[in-house]
């Protein structure tokens, strides 16, 4: 049995545009992993280019369109996602392409800074740990794990439409683990920076971010919690309602 | 690419006070320090730095913050690491990393990293294998901080976090290729490019910082992540700088069958256990008291011979189970989520009803670049150490020497966070007192660029891939769990004929954008270095000890190897250097038979 597996190609160098390139590989006898795969590729034409690190799902390396959805090779197997033998792989939608399977992520990346993805406190660290209880703790469960992976940003609406002002989901998530840490005592600035129209209400609900993350993770749960954070403040810091303007 | 740099032109030349190659725990820790101090300081990480290889440390960070045990003692937590590292380990490093770890976690924390909590509050602290109470006499001690079993993604993304809130200057997806020595035997920086541009740069720097992480990829099975080869030993070998104890390489006791992804010794240390094909828990014989949670290495062994004996697992009966089952879903879901997701996906068992096919998979080196507890490197000169200026190692790269010839679970992040601090404190003096080296050539700097030259001039030559899996098999087959001489021999012999191939290879691709054949050709030459250096210093330590285990030399010979061993790039052969045995608050502890 043969797979057919479509390849988006782009060298810079050569290629005035992108195209599609087809290989043909022998079908793997046991079930493997789309970057496997892609290793197996590589063997045989050196230029395919990607990036790869943990090949266990936990450095959001390589995160890529399979089969017009998006998420990571490495812990994607093949018996997931082929479609009649057929296999088609493309970069990450909507940010620049460097070569082949490999996006500038720069922007991604600006928005992530631009939420101050940071613990801040205004109270002078205590000689030991701050004490935080198991409760308060679990509030940053679904939200830590994000490994930066771009999958839900790039298959978002909104972020295609403006990727330079809409924070996007993966940052926005990251946005709430600040706003939800009990540690962390900038909430009330932390809203005002996210009350304009482009940061948290340029999410439309759409769920893409949600239906690709490859850690299970709800970036839409999260936002919908600022959103009513924003609306309602919280009771501990009396937070004004701002960015409704 | 540009192939030559012209120091009076200046141009292609980037400059900084502090260099920090690689952008793992270990360097993001060194940076934070420096970008503080108000020094130019820049990381340059061949991927992204939150996609560096810390990030898949999963169990924790151990360190007596007595929060499990109000009584913990950092003294026993010393203890413990000595014992591991089987008495090669520096006891002066190992109480410096023992004694100020607590004010490093806290530290961590401080910075927002999400550790689990106790009903107090506090930090979680779970059981890793080879701790104990009261030097050994007062049972199993719990002190291994976690952020669930995700303490590695944890703590990289904080330290990250952390780095960006400073203005660190980061380098994303530089490749660094050798290192700028003077004539004075100075390091000036290295020389490296931008894997997206092609750009060639000479990166200048006051001090240099290789935090380049460990060469898991010298074997064909390993935990490690695939960008783990060894780059900052490459360059200190291929500068004619040493390595010590480099035949030290832990064999973590439960990678998944298959795949190699760790399983953290966490899930034995919340009450999971090895079974063999006979259903029976067999750590019961080989470590009476502390089972299934004695060191790597003991638990590595027993594995192994189980295994040998006929007694391993499936059809092929070459691995055991890990059994978790009777923890609970509720347990499991909370402590070990990401080991829940990970065994699902790669062995394709739910741990919450199965056991997971487990087997001893190469995770750790122990060796490295000799340095002291400021990160400062060293070399040899007629049996004399002395300090190369400019030149500085922390983390898995570095020896400093804290796990001798055994790590403990739980002290590879902990060695990061303190040694990386220690390091970004003492430059920052260094420097601010007027510190630094002297300029570099450009005839120096014509020889740090020669490998690039020659590997982009290549017209024909071996294939890159073809060259790994065979050093990589060698690696496998003569270096493992188990080691014997005559085998070794061979395998020595077999590097050779490698490194002829490895230096002589075709770069087929010679396109400059994101050229990853290029990087991944560079990353070859890097392993060869690493794995020559292990192949020679496993086949001279003729002794048992730690991870080294040979079945020709099964004892452990005090007499002959207390020592450290004392790799020789230029001449091939191996030296010895003493152990330290003289910490400064308490009384060395004397070497023992190491038993658990």
């Amino acid at each position: 049995m043969e797979l057919s597996v479509s390849l988006y190609r782009y060298n810079p160098e050569q290629d005035k545009f992108p195209y599609m390139k087809n290989y043909k590989v022998k079908k793997p006898e046991k079930d493997i992993m789309v970057l496997d795969l892609l290793n197996m590729l590589k063997e045989d034409d050196v230029t395919i280019s990607y990036r790869r690190s943990c090949r266990e799902g936990v450095c959001g390396s390589d995160g890529m369109n399979i089969n017009g959805k998006n998420g990571l090779a490495c812990i994607t197997p093949l018996s997931e996602v082929l479609k009649g033998n057929k296999l088609e792989l493309r970069p990450l939608p909507g940010l620049p392409v460097i070569r082949d399977l490999i996006v500038d992520m720069t922007q991604f990346y600006e928005q992530y800074e631009k939420i101050k993805p940071f613990l801040q406190s205004d109270s002078e660290p205590p000689e030991q740990e701050r004490l935080q209880s198991p409760q308060d703790r679990d509030k940053l469960d679904g939200l830590y794990e994000c490994i930066l992976c771009a999958c839900c940003s790039t298959s978002c609406p909104s972020f295609w439409w403006n990727p330079d002002k809409f924070v996007g989901p993966a940052a926005l998530l990251q946005a709430y683990r600040f706003l939800a840490d009990t540690r962390d005592t900038k909430k009330q600035e932390r809203l005002e920076e996210l009350g304009d129209p482009f940061s948290v209400y340029r999410c439309h609900g759409i769920m893409n971010c949600v239906n690709v993350c490859p850690k299970g993770l709800n970036p839409n749960k999260a936002i919908g919690e600022i959103k009513s954070m924003l609306l309602t403040g919280t009771k501990e810091d009396k937070i004004k309602v701002v960015g409704l303007e | 690419m540009n192939k030559v740099i012209n120091i009076s032109k200046k141009n292609n030349i980037k400059e900084f006070d502090a260099l920090i190659i690689g952008g793992g725990g270990s360097g993001m820790r060194t940076s934070l320090e420096l970008a503080k101090s108000g020094l130019n300081t820049a990381v340059i990480s061949k991927v992204f730095p939150t996609r560096s290889h810390t990030v898949s440390a999963q169990g924790g960070i151990t360190c007596a913050i007595q929060s499990a045990d109000p009584n913990d003692d950092w003294r026993w937590h010393m203890y413990d690491t000595v014992k591991g590292s089987d008495y090669i380990g520096d006891q002066d490093a190992i109480e410096y990393m023992c004694s100020e770890g607590p004010k490093a976690v806290y530290e961590l924390e401080h910075m927002g990293l999400p550790f689990s909590r106790f009903e107090n509050g506090r930090i979680y602290q779970r059981p890793f294998g080879g701790q104990s109470k009261d030097f050994g006499k007062g049972g199993q001690a719990a002190r291994t901080c976690a952020a669930a079993d995700r303490t590695g993604h944890a703590l990289l993304h904080t330290l990250y976090q952390n780095n960006v809130k400073e203005g660190t200057n980061f380098l994303n997806e530089w490749f660094a290729v050798d290192l700028v020595k003077n004539s004075k035997n100075e390091i000036t920086g290295v020389i490296a490019f931008s894997i997206e541009s092609g750009e060639v740069c000479y990166l200048k720097a006051q001090a240099t910082v290789l935090a380049t992480g460990g060469a898991g990829r010298i074997y064909a099975s390993t935990t490690n992540a695939l960008i783990n080869t060894g780059d900052g030993l490459g360059m200190t070998l291929r500068a004619g700088f040493p390595a010590q104890d480099m035949e030290m390489w832990q064999f973590h006791p439960t990678g998944i069958h298959g795949a190699g992804s760790l399983v953290t010794e966490g899930c034995r240390g919340e009450g999971g256990y090895l079974i063999n094909a006979d259903g029976e828990r067999f750590m019961e014989r080989y470590a009476p008291n502390a089972k299934d949670l004695a060191g790597r290495d003991v638990v590595a062994r027993s594995m192994v011979m189980e295994i040998l004996e006929g007694r391993g697992c499936g059809p092929e009966k070459d691995h055991v189970y890990l059994k978790l089952d009777h923890l609970g879903a509720d347990v499991l879901n909370s402590k070990l989520p990401g080991i829940c997701e990970l065994s699902k996906t790669f062995a394709h068992v739910d741990p919450i009803k199965e056991p997971i096919p487990v087997v001893p998979t190469c995770h750790y080196m122990m060796g490295g670049t000799p340095t002291n507890i400021h990160g400062q490197a060293f070399s040899r000169n007629d049996g004399n150490d002395f300090m190369v200026s400019g030149l500085f190692s922390v983390g898995e790269a570095a020896c400093v020497s804290v796990h001798g010839a055994n790590r403990l679970g739980g002290n590879s992040l902990l060695d990061l966070v303190v040694f990386g601090r220690a390091a970004g404190k003492h430059i920052n003096e260094e420097l601010k007192s007027g510190g630094g080296v002297e300029n570099a050539s450009n005839e120096d700097i014509e020889l740090a660029m020669s490998r690039l030259n020659k590997l982009n001039e290549s017209e024909s030559g071996y294939e890159v891939a073809d060259v790994k899996k065979q050093l990589q098999t060698c690696m496998q087959n003569y270096f493992g769990v188990f080691r014997r001489g005559e085998f070794m021999e061979k395998g020595v012999k077999e590097l050779e004929e490698i490194r002829e191939k490895s230096e002589n290879l075709y770069l087929k691709d010679k396109s400059i954008a994101f050229n990853t054949n290029r990087v991944e050709a560079l990353e070859l030459q890097n392993l060869l270095e690493v794995a020559e250096a292990t192949a020679i210093s496993a086949m001279m330590r003729d002794e048992s000890r730690g991870a080294h285990a040979r079945d020709d030399f099964p004892e452990r010979d005090d007499e002959n190897w207390l020592c450290h061993s004392l790799y020789d790039p230029v001449e091939k052969k191996l030296g010895k250097r003493d152990v330290n045995f003289v910490p400064k608050e308490v009384e060395a502890f004397p070497p023992k038979m190491r038993s658990y």
